[in-house]
Parts: C-alpha cells; sequence; structure tokens
C-alpha cells in the first residue's frame, strides 16, 4: 500500500512539468500553431529561473541575510517568465509575421533553447566569477517545495494530495481554467476559430495575428514553468545538464493524446508520469528496463494511430494546424 | 467622423507576395542575413568570453580547418549531409519524418549486432555486405511503418517519427545491457570488431567517398526521374497527383522506403565506419540538424553540401572557442540557433515585398492636431459647467 502511494506521488512529479508543456502546446496549436519549439522553451524557462536564483541566493550570502520564501519564490518565477516569453517571442515573430515554416523554425528553437540552458548551466559559475563549486539553489528549491502545513499529518491522504510544491496545483489549475477558457468564452471561440480557420476568422472581424500571438505567446510561458517546476522543485534546485531529457517531446505526444483538450492532459500527463517511472516498480531483471522505459512512446503511438483510424471529427488536430496565414493569398 | 477616418487609413507596412525572384537577388538576400547573423555571434562570443574578436575568428577557423582539422571536418559533413540526403526525398513530398534520428541509430545498432555476432567468424567482405543490407533494411522498416500508417488513415508523421526515436533508443540501451554485462553506457570496439576496412589505408575515405556517390545518386533521382517527378507533384498537391493518376498511397511508402533506407545507411557508416562502438546518443542530433540543412538548401542535393558545411564549420568552430575559453560546448548550440533564425527569417524577405506607406505618419499628425481640436471645446464645455 505504501509503494503503491509513492508510486503515485512521484508519477505526479513526474507528470507536472509534462503537463505545463502540454497545456502550453495545447494553447498554441488551438491558435493553429505547432510550436515544436516547447522543449527548447521549457530548457529556457528553466535556466532562467535558475540564473534569477543564482542571483539572488548569492546576494543574500554575500550580504549575510537569510533567503526570504516569498522572494526565492518570485524572482525565479518572473525570470522563467520572462525567459520563456522572449524565446516563444522569437518563435512568433518568425512564424507568424515573417511567416516561416513551422516545423523548422520550431526545431531551431529546440537546438537554441536547449543550448542555451546546458551553456548557462554549465558555464554559469565562471562567468559570473562566482567562488561556489556548482550550481545547488538549494535554499531556494525548498521554498518551492513548501507543502502545506497539515500534509505530514493526514497520512497516506496527505501523501497523495497535499505533498507537494505550490507548482503542482497551479499545473492542474492552469489546465482546467485553459479548458473552461477554450471551450466557455468567447475568447476561446475566437481562438478555435482562428486555429480552425484563418480567413473566416479574419473576415469575421477578429484580429487573427494577435490571437495567434497571444495564444503562442501565452502557452510558451506556461510550458516554461515546467521546466522551472523540474529543476527547482523535482531536482532540488541543481542544474544537471540533459538532465531534463526528453520531456518536452513527451509534453507534445500529449497533447495529441489528450485530443487537444487541456482537461484531458491531466489524466494523460499523470499516466505519462506513472508509465516514466514504472520500471522502478516492477521487479524486473536489469536488462529488461529499457523494454519497459519504451512503453510512454508506445503507447502514444497506439495512441495515435487509433485516433487517426477512428478518424472522428471532434477528435482532430485544429485545421490550419502548422500552416502559416497570409491574408492576401487564395 | 475622426475614428472612422482612422479605421480606413492604410496601414504603415503593406506585405505581398512576389511572383519570381531572381536566384541571383535571393543569394544577396542570404547572404547579407548570414552576414548580419555572424556579426551577432560574433558580438556575443566576445561579450560571453571577453577575448579579441579577431583572436576569435582565427579559433573559429582554426577549430574547423586546422592541423588535422580539415580531414575531420569533411567527414563530419558527410556524414550530416548523409542523413540530410536521407530526410530530403520525403521533405519534398512534404511528409515531416523528424525520425531520421531513430532512423540511423536503428541502422547503426543493426550494424552493431552484426558486428557483435559475426566479427570473429566472417571475412571483411560478406561481413560488410552483411553490415550493409542489415542496416538499410532496419532503416528502411523504421521509416516504412509510420508512411503505412500516414499513407492509410492520415496518421500524424511529425509524432510518429519522433516517437520512433524513442523507441531506437530504448532498443539500443537493451543491446547495451545485453552485449556488456558490465553495465557499461558503451558498447565499444573490443567487443564490435573493426567493422569496414579503411580504403587505400585512409580513415574515414569509405565513407565520405559513398556520401559523395549518394549525393550525386539522389540529385538525379529527384531531378531528372520519374519516381522523383512523383514525390514533387505529390508534395505540391495530393489532389493535383490523384487527378493525373498517381498513386499517392505508393509514393509516400516507397518515399519513406527510401528515406529510411538512407538514414539506415548513415547509421552504417557512423558506427561500422567510424567509431566502431556504439551507444545510445551515436548519432549526436544529426537527424534534427539535418532537417535544417535539407531545409536551407531547398530540399536540393547540391545545394546542400555548401548548408553542411556551413552548419559544420560554425559547431566545429564554436566548439573549439568553446575549449578554449573553458565554457561549456553548448555554445555552439546556441550560436546555430541564431544563425538560423537569421536564415529562416531571410526567407520572409525573398518571397514577400513590403511597401511602406511613409504618409501614414503625416496623416496621423492631421488627426492628432483634428482630434486636439475637437477635445478643446469639450473640455471648455466642461468647464462652462463646473
Amino acid at each position: 500500500m505504501t509503494v503503491l502511494i509513492t508510486f503515485i506521488q512521484r508519477a505526479i512529479l513526474q507528470a507536472t512539468p509534462l503537463l505545463f508543456g502540454a497545456t502550453g502546446e495545447i494553447i498554441t496549436e488551438k491558435s493553429g500553431n505547432l510550436n515544436l519549439g516547447i522543449p527548447g522553451i521549457m530548457y529556457t524557462g528553466a535556466i532562467s529561473g535558475v540564473i534569477g536564483g543564482f542571483f539572488y541566493q548569492n546576494a543574500c550570502q554575500a550580504a549575510g541575510y537569510a533567503v526570504v520564501p516569498i522572494i526565492a519564490v518570485l524572482i525565479p518565477l518572473l525570470c522563467s517568465l520572462v525567459g520563456s516569453l522572449l524565446v516563444t517571442l522569437i518563435y512568433c515573430f518568425l512564424t507568424i509575421t515573417l511567416r516561416a515554416n513551422q516545423n523548422v523554425t520550431g526545431l531551431a528553437i529546440t537546438t537554441f533553447g536547449t543550448g542555451l540552458g546546458n551553456f548557462f548551466g554549465g558555464s554559469l559559475i565562471k562567468i559570473t566569477k562566482s567562488d561556489v563549486p556548482y550550481v545547488a539553489l538549494t535554499k531556494i528549491s525548498l521554498a518551492f517545495k513548501k507543502t502545506l502545513p497539515f500534509a505530514s499529518k493526514t497520512g497516506a491522504f496527505g501523501t497523495l494530495f497535499f505533498s507537494y510544491g505550490f507548482l503542482v496545483y497551479l499545473s492542474i489549475i492552469l489546465a482546467i481554467v485553459a479548458a473552461i477558457v477554450l471551450n466557455k468564452t468567447r475568447v476561446g471561440l475566437h481562438l478555435r476559430a482562428v486555429g480552425e480557420n484563418p480567413a473566416t476568422a479574419d473576415a469575421a472581424g477578429i484580429n487573427v495575428t494577435k490571437y495567434k500571438y497571444f495564444a503562442t505567446a501565452i502557452g510558451g510561458m506556461i510550458a516554461g514553468l515546467g521546466g522551472l517546476f523540474f529543476v527547482m522543485d523535482y531536482s532540488g534546485g541543481i542544474w544537471a545538464n540533459n538532465g531534463f531529457g526528453d520531456r518536452g517531446w513527451l509534453a507534445i505526444a500529449i497533447v495529441i493524446f489528450a485530443l487537444w483538450k487541456p482537461n484531458f492532459a491531466i489524466p494523460a500527463s499523470f499516466l505519462f508520469g506513472g508509465l516514466y517511472i514504472l520500471y522502478n516498480y516492477i521487479s524486473a531483471s536489469m536488462a529488461l528496463i529499457p523494454i519497459l522505459q519504451m512503453s510512454p512512446y508506445v503507447v502514444t503511438l497506439i495512441a495515435l494511430v487509433l485516433t487517426s483510424i477512428r478518424n472522428n471529427r471532434e477528435k482532430q488536430p485544429p485545421a490550419s494546424l502548422g500552416l502559416s496565414y497570409f491574408r492576401e493569398e487564395r | 467622423m475622426n475614428e472612422q477616418v482612422k479605421k480606413t487609413r492604410d496601414p504603415f507596412v503593406r506585405i505581398t507576395k512576389r511572383d519570381g525572384v531572381t536566384f541571383g537577388k535571393a543569394c544577396i538576400v542570404r547572404a547579407v542575413c548570414i552576414a548580419v547573423a555572424l556579426l551577432l555571434c560574433a558580438i556575443l562570443t566576445v561579450l560571453v568570453t571577453g577575448q579579441n574578436p579577431l583572436v576569435m575568428f582565427a579559433t573559429v577557423f582554426k577549430g574547423a580547418f586546422g592541423k588535422g582539422r580539415g580531414f575531420v571536418t569533411l567527414h563530419e559533413a558527410a556524414l550530416l549531409l548523409c542523413v540530410s540526403l536521407a530526410v530530403t526525398p520525403a521533405f519534398r513530398m512534404r511528409f515531416w519524418n523528424i525520425g531520421a534520428e531513430g532512423q540511423a541509430l536503428i541502422g547503426g545498432l543493426a550494424t552493431a549486432v552484426i558486428m557483435f555476432l559475426f566479427h570473429d567468424r566472417m571475412s571483411t567482405f560478406p561481413l560488410v555486405l552483411l553490415m550493409t543490407v542489415s542496416a538499410v533494411v532496419a532503416g528502411a522498416i523504421w521509416g516504412v511503418l509510420p508512411a503505412i500508417f500516414k499513407a492509410h488513415w492520415g496518421t500524424n508523421e511529425t509524432l510518429f517519427t519522433l516517437m520512433m526515436n524513442y523507441i531506437a533508443i530504448r532498443l539500443v540501451e537493451w543491446f547495451l545491457k545485453i552485449a556488456d554485462k558490465s553495465g557499461s553506457n558503451v558498447v565499444s570496439h573490443s567487443l564490435l570488431g573493426d567493422g569496414i576496412p579503411n580504403l587505400f589505408g585512409v580513415q574515414y575515405l569509405f565513407n565520405i567517398v559513398v556520401v559523395a556517390l549518394l549525393t550525386v545518386v539522389l540529385y538525379i533521382y529527384l531531378q531528372y526521374s520519374k519516381h522523383g517527378y512523383e514525390i514533387a507533384v505529390v508534395g505540391e498537391s495530393e489532389n493535383t497527383a490523384r487527378y493525373v493518376g498517381i498513386n499517392v498511397r505508393k509514393v509516400i511508402i516507397r518515399t519513406m522506403i527510401l528515406s529510411g533506407a538512407i538514414c539506415g545507411l548513415a547509421g552504417l557508416l557512423i558506427v561500422g565506419g567510424a567509431s566502431h562502438s556504439i551507444d545510445s546518443n551515436i548519432i549526436k542530433g544529426r537527424g534534427f540538424t539535418a532537417i535544417m540543412v535539407s531545409w536551407l538548401g531547398k530540399f536540393n542535393p547540391l545545394y546542400m553540401i555548401l548548408t553542411t558545411f556551413l552548419l559544420v564549420f560554425l559547431a566545429r568552430g564554436a566548439d573549439e572557442v568553446s575549449t578554449i575559453c573553458g565554457l561549456n560546448s553548448s555554445f555552439s548550440d546556441i550560436l546555430t540557433g541564431i544563425i538560423l533564425f537569421f536564415i529562416i527569417g531571410s526567407e520572409f524577405f525573398i518571397h514577400y515585398q513590403m511597401h511602406f506607406n511613409w504618409s501614414f505618419f503625416e496623416r496621423e499628425k492631421n488627426d492628432e492636431a483634428g482630434a486636439f481640436s475637437a477635445e478643446k471645446p469639450a473640455q471648455t464645455d466642461e468647464k462652462e459647467e463646473a
């Protein structure tokens, strides 16, 4: 029983970066932009937070003050949002204003963002000429990990539901809010119209460029939080190059798995989070571990094939996904 | 009334599509964009390292073409070009194969398995033949699976090929665990044997010759054969292709077999012809860089030679800079990203024309003046009321 509870708890921790990424990408794709730069943007979000936290922690140490939890959370959070916004804006400018190919631009963003993360992660100390051996933001990480006060007193129930840092709850709230905005509000309706058929939306008086910019930028910022969660909460504030791994791509896979619905993305990412760490909990020989680690990708493939074979109109990507819109083109 | 005037005013920038741009003009636009990108990279490098920019440029050249480096750079370029050639037929068909990484890796895995099993039991020639066949077949299988689903049910190929990458990585890790019981992350030369022998006693020459031949063959196939034409038509419009009687499904599947097979060949060259070892990161992201190379080279094998050299030159040069300055090797990724942004952006100026409407600002001044004068009496009215 306790094994099951720790498994679920670990799965939810694994799922959170995926959920941030998937929610961000769904909002982006609803505007008709296929942003394959999400993995890079998540790296950027992570490293921007680390840079902000690093400076704050060093400043505190130099001045001899204790780290204030609220500020320790706010500075990396803000830095992360700004960092991922800036990189996403490069994507927006190239694909929306300059109408570049979205696949190629996205991959370039991923190269750039991953490089940015690994470069600053590995060279931050040398560039700032500080005298610490490696980037370890343990004090800041504690602020991010702060759980609700009654988590440890309510036994298994508390472990399951209250034992997380605030970003876990934020990821779920954002997914639910995104689902409501997309399906129940006028803004969501307009956004979906832009993604389905920008020419019609344009004719109806919707500012296509503005919607695409805002959706992609907001989506990128949400995805960046996934990176921030990973480094600050999950890894305990310690940066490891390429530590984030392939989670960005899995987040994009979840978008399809969840049929472009943020509310479906919540259980989908929990499932993927579970599959991601399943090999730790099954007593198999060492050699079989890679086979078990394959499961998230195989499940995605099966889901991908099944949804395409069923070919249900409700379960399709936005019709103009991946195409740039030029008003004067017919 | 003022508002109506504002709404109907022409925008400051109007964009129209250009019909045909001369080749020379397009080249000038691209060259200017690359020059600006390089300048930006140079400024960034100087800012980060704090070194003399001229010294820095010398370092970049030394990294790429310095003593004993030129041939290695040529070989690096050949390997990248091979993967880029592989994705090109698929991209011409607008089949977004981002699984070249996995297709090459599985080709490498097939090579490694054959080498692992038979390197001390077979003579060189049949061994190399068997390695080649298995690598090509493995790559083709990895490429054709997404194509079959795409052709019959329209399954999203971008994600399918992407997921296949990770399955290939895990398969390699599985092989590593089985082949090397010590738990090492790499199956090394000692377990795999020598693989492809050196051509005329020159290391890597075999790989370079194979890729050079492949470039020419693929160029002819794409530009002058019936298959190549069918690929181009399917890429332009599937409906047109159907209308003229092309079997679209057949073309998609056939082209992806070709694409996957060349990727498998790249895996063979990397594992059998260069490293003689295998680990899960042996392709080193070439499958993704290849997409850039192919797209930047307008899906034309001959132009792609140039774009390959540009990217390899930059990567090796930036590597040298980061090694000398003790920086992280990912610095080259940042520089590559910046240059890609500029090249991607340059396409806009080739395909579209901007018309500036300078009277935009003059009218705005008039409007402001009008608005001001209209506001004034309103204010005085208020005052009077007060």
